[in-house]
């Protein structure tokens, strides 16, 4: 067995400290972006991370922060850092691609949200990454452009559907990330990276820009190599958005402040449903956590939300059928993708069918089905149902407890190929997740030592909705106790 | 079969119609972006990517265009509820998302009416929001569909806020149907919710038709009409179609639940698609926006906001004529009312001009300027009714001299009169023509003297000829009375 790559953070610099150097004049943003971008031609070859490196705008945005920090103008808090953007983030005049063909060569006319703000902290834009075709996947094997490499162990997947933007934070590329998680697309590829992976509130962070898998789940949040930094870049990110009708109007309040305040007197409510099902290896490193956390002062103690387990199906029908809308517009007649028809009903059909892979017209399909005539009650009305009983079981439990606990995905990271041609077991990986995304809670998933076979395992924070602060902190508590990787497996 | 009267053939059956009518709202941006909303700009200026719905834009719904939709609820007299949007899938070129957003079974306005001219109340279902779609041109050499080259669309118009209300199949007429839909139109433009016009598509009507044996109290198989590009088309478009309904009866068949389309050339309507052929819209709620519920405080205000209705304006001129208009002046109030030329009646009627010079000058003369009759300037016309009331200008003068005013889009009608020529003659200009007439003409005269009436008009003529038209026909004629009396009594 290949031994696992060592872990970021280990001697590496954090977002934090790199923009502390940077704002003091210590590190100029060009050098830091130069160093970036050596480590992805070194590397990226045999990861493929990225789809696409914005070299050229990386280093004029870096000289632009050379030149404020020379002029003694605030940089921003995240000043010279570099950030992989997951490539359904729309970038202005700069290909967006959702790892689809469909979409091949799409130059947005805009930049998302997430991606001015980013600039406006300093931050630069690296490069894009790669991702299973407009994010419906758990392994980045969807991807039209092939499947990415997970850094601990090149024959596994980094998960996904942001696989792209969790390995090149786990590669050391960029000590950021952006992805979107509308099952657990940014937490299960976090978790099968040892990355620090967040969910935020639905809401928190606008969508603007963001290319819609399914409006009512979909949330974009951050990626990095420790909590602080998530922390940090996450209070980048949230705040209202007049773009985004469902972001939410509430300030956002800074979460990195109160980070270090410990969990003691915190109620943690140590899921069943979120760790029964798990291999033993990953429902073991969730109750050291649990173990961990309770020796730090919190007050643990096991629930059980027997709904979580319904969430799967529900999931599976709602995500599919507001797919269905979100992608009819890809349909040859103004950007993107043309294949020509005799007509343009079978232009639409040639360009549909040409340009999207398997799993995407699988999604399409189950969707449209389910919001037939006919059918619409049984399934999709059927489905937000259940919904709403996730949502009011998550209201129930927390009545009794601040923060949940599980494991983030039932396993570590599988084999390339192992689950392809398999659509449920690769569904049953965002078991642990699609509670979260249905209620719209945060959830962050954060490294824990390592599975029986050297590879990294995750164990999920979940928090009521705007609870962030709270969130973050138990997950620092956890992060501080995480046995090193390398450590777990030479026990192993 | 034996040949009956077409009275006859009414007699046995009844139509039945329901009308769903768009209307573009007068907004100054989009439904769901910060775009203009304009007609008649460059192809695909007013785009951004929401409108284009690109991938990743959201939509953020404009708060004056729910106030508009609003107004016409409140008009419609429904009742404003929660509501909120769906999404209404089919894939057409013209349509950016290959989804229109539109309200579905929560509608923003529900169960109203409208009260046509004639009394009789027309039950209103719904008034709900949606966005319009791109406009679609083929081109080839043709212009018709199956013969194009290609296609080209316009998204000027694509996200431009539409208001749908539909009706009760309340309608037994093609006649109501107008009338419907006309008064509907004034509503529309009385509210400020859209200009209404019809022939450049801000406001378009389909047209549900089915027929049943009069008395029955089911409904027939209904057939819906599209491509009513005015009143006129509508009314033509619903006498056909219940009549080949009749006949599809008659002859043994069944009507067919289908869209038709009217061919206003050919004077028919042809089917389009059949109820197996239609779109499952898999309508669910809109995830990118949330629900519209407006606060009865912003309602409140809605309501008090809402001015005078063509009802309220047609009673509004019919006291000011006395309380009982004849059937000309009746009609001559509903033009002016659908036309919004009842504000210039009152601006005239308030400067001190005549009711019914002021509304049979507006009915006729400034009905008659089409467009230029709503940028004619209401003090302009209030001087000039002046001037005629005053005897200054004859009824022909004024009238040639009001189309002046139209035409050059205002003025002052004394100095127009003038440079037409039109200033009044002074009384001895007219005594000294006057003069030289009856002299000219003594023979005449001496008829005219002895009782003959009939030719005051030749001298009036003469008079006319030799003032070159300027001289007041009624201040002539009282000139030669006042003679003729003079005369008789030497
Ligand atoms: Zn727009």
């Amino acid at each position: 067995m290949t031994p696992p790559a060592s872990g970021p953070g280990l001697g590496a610099t954090t977002a934090l400290e790199t923009a502390a150097a940077v704002r003091a004049g210590e590190r100029s943003a060009r050098q830091v972006v130069e160093e970036a971008l050596a480590a992805v031609t070194a590397r990226d070859g045999e990861l493929n991370a990225f789809l696409s490196i914005g070299a050229d705008r990386a280093r004029a945005q870096a000289e632009a922060v050379d030149a404020a920090v020379a002029a003694g103008d605030d940089p921003g808090p995240l000043a010279g850092v570099p950030v992989a953007l997951k490539d359904n983030l729309c970038t202005r005049g700069w290909d967006t691609t959702c790892g689809s063909r469909i979409l091949e060569g799409w130059r947005p006319p805009y930049d998302a949200t997430v991606v001015v703000r980013l600039r406006d902290a300093g931050a630069v834009a690296l490069g894009k990454t790669n991702m299973d075709e407009f994010a419906m996947g758990s392994s980045t094997e969807n991807s039209a452009f092939g499947p990415t490499r997970n850094p601990r162990h090149g024959g596994k997947v980094p998960g996904g559907s942001s696989g792209g933007s969790a390995a090149a934070v786990a590669a050391g590329f960029t000590p950021l990330g952006l992805g979107s998680d509308t099952g657990g697309s940014i937490r299960q590829p976090a978790a099968l990276c040892g990355v620090v992976g967040m969910k935020p509130t639905y809401g928190r962070v606008s969508r603007y820009g963001l290319v819609a898998f399914a409006s009512s789940l979909d949330q974009i949040g951050p990626f990095a190599a420790t909590v602080e930094d998530a922390a940090v870049l996450f209070d980048v990110l949230a705040g209202h958005d007049p773009l985004d009708s469902t972001s939410l109007p509430t300030p956002a309040e800074p979460v990195l402040a109160r980070l270090h305040e410990g969990v003691a007197g915190v109620r943690v409510g140590l899921c069943r449903d979120l760790v029964d099902g798990c291999a033993p290896d990953v429902v073991a490193r969730v109750r050291e956590a649990a173990d961990a956390l309770a020796a730090a002062g919190a007050l643990v103690e096991e629930i059980s939300v027997p709904e979580f387990g319904f969430g799967l199906s529900a999931y599976y029908l709602i995500a599919p059928a507001e797919a269905s809308s979100n992608l009819a517009r890809y349909d040859g007649v103004r950007y993107g993708l043309r294949v020509e028809g005799e007509d343009a009903a079978a232009m639409n059909a040639a360009t549909r069918t040409a340009g999207f892979g398997p799993e995407v017209k699988r999604r399409i399909m189950l969707g449209t089905y389910a919001l037939s005539a006919g059918y619409y009650d049984a399934y999709y009305a059927q489905a937000q149902r259940v919904r709403t009983l996730v949502m009011q079981a998550f209201a129930r439990a927390y009545e009794s407890v601040d923060i949940l606990l599980g494991a983030t995905a039932p396993t570590t990271a599988f084999d390339i190929g192992a689950k392809v041609d398999d659509p449920m077991a690769m569904y049953v990986n965002d078991v642990c997740t699609i509670p979260s995304n249905l209620s719209g809670h945060p959830a962050v998933s954060v490294p824990f030592g390592a599975g029986d076979d050297g590879l990294p395992v995750g164990v999920q924070v979940l928090a009521p909705a705007l609870d962030e602060a709270l969130l973050f902190r138990v997950a620092r508590v956890v992060e501080a106790h995480a046995p090193a990787l390398a450590e777990r497996a030479a026990r192993s | 079969m034996t040949d009956r009267s077409d009275s006859e053939r009414d007699a046995e059956w009844e139509m039945v119609v329901g009308l769903e009518v768009h209307c573009e709202l007068a907004t100054a941006t989009k439904l769901f972006c910060g775009c203009r909303n304009a007609f008649g700009d460059e192809p695909n200026v007013n785009i951004c990517p929401v409108c284009l719905g690109l991938p990743g834009a959201l939509p953020v719904l404009n708060e004056q265009a729910v106030e508009l939709a609003m107004r016409i609820g409140a008009a419609l007299h429904c009742e404003i509820r929660p509501s909120v949007f769906a999404r209404k899938n089919y894939f057409y070129p013209d349509q950016a998302k290959d989804y229109q957003i539109s309200q579905y079974d929560l509608p923003l306005n529900a169960d109203g009416w409208l009260e046509l001219p004639d009394g009789t109340r027309i039950g209103v279902t719904r008034a709900h929001m949606e966005e319009d779609t791109g406009k679609l041109s083929h081109v080839g050499a043709s212009g018709r569909i199956n013969a194009a080259e290609h296609a080209l669309v316009d998204y000027n118009r694509s996200g431009v806020p539409l208001v749908e209300i539909v009706s009760e199949p309340d309608m037994r007429s093609a006649a109501q149907a107008r009338a419907y839909a006309s008064e509907l139109r004034g509503i529309l433009v009385a509210t400020g919710a859209s200009d209404g016009r019809m022939e450049e598509g801000s406001m378009r009507v389909d047209a549900n038709v089915s027929v049943r044996p009069a008395g029955s109290d089911r409904f027939g198989t209904r057939c819906e009409v599209k491509n009513l590009n005015s009143l006129r088309s509508l009314g033509r478009a619903i006498e056909f179609e219940a009549a080949r309904q009749i006949g599809v009866i008659e002859g043994g068949g069944t009507v067919e639940q289908q869209t038709r389309h009217w061919d206003e050339s050919a004077g028919r309507t042809e089917p389009l698609r059949s109820k197996e052929e239609a779109n499952d819209y898999r309508y669910f709620p809109e995830p990118d926006l949330v629900p519209l519920a407006p606060d009865p405080a912003w309602q409140e205000r809605v309501h008090a906001g809402l001015g005078p209705m063509p009802a309220d304006r047609r009673a509004a001129l019919s006291e000011a004529l006395g309380g009982s208009p004849s059937t000309a002046e009746t009609d001559q109030i509903r033009a002016v009312v659908d036309l919004g030329l009842d504000g210039l009646i009152a601006a005239a009627v308030d400067a001190g001009a005549p009711v019914a010079l002021a509304l049979a000058r507006a009915a006729n003369e400034v009905a008659a300027g089409g467009e230029a009759a709503l940028d004619l300037d209401p003090a302009a016309f209030s001087e000039l009714l002046a001037l005629e009331a005053g005897g200054r200008l004859s009824a022909t003068q004024s009238k040639a001299v009001l189309g002046a005013l139209l035409e050059r889009g205002g003025g002052d009608p004394a100095a127009l009169a003038a440079e037409m020529g039109f200033e009044a003659l002074g009384a001895d200009t007219l005594g000294a023509v006057l003069d030289q007439v009856i002299g000219e003409n003594a023979d005449a005269w001496a008829r005219f003297v002895d009782g003959d009436d009939k030719v005051q008009g030749f001298f009036t003529g003469q008079v006319m000829k030799a003032t070159s038209g300027k001289a007041n026909g009624r201040e002539v004629a009282a000139e030669l009375h006042r003679r003729r009396q003079a005369a008789s009594a030497t």
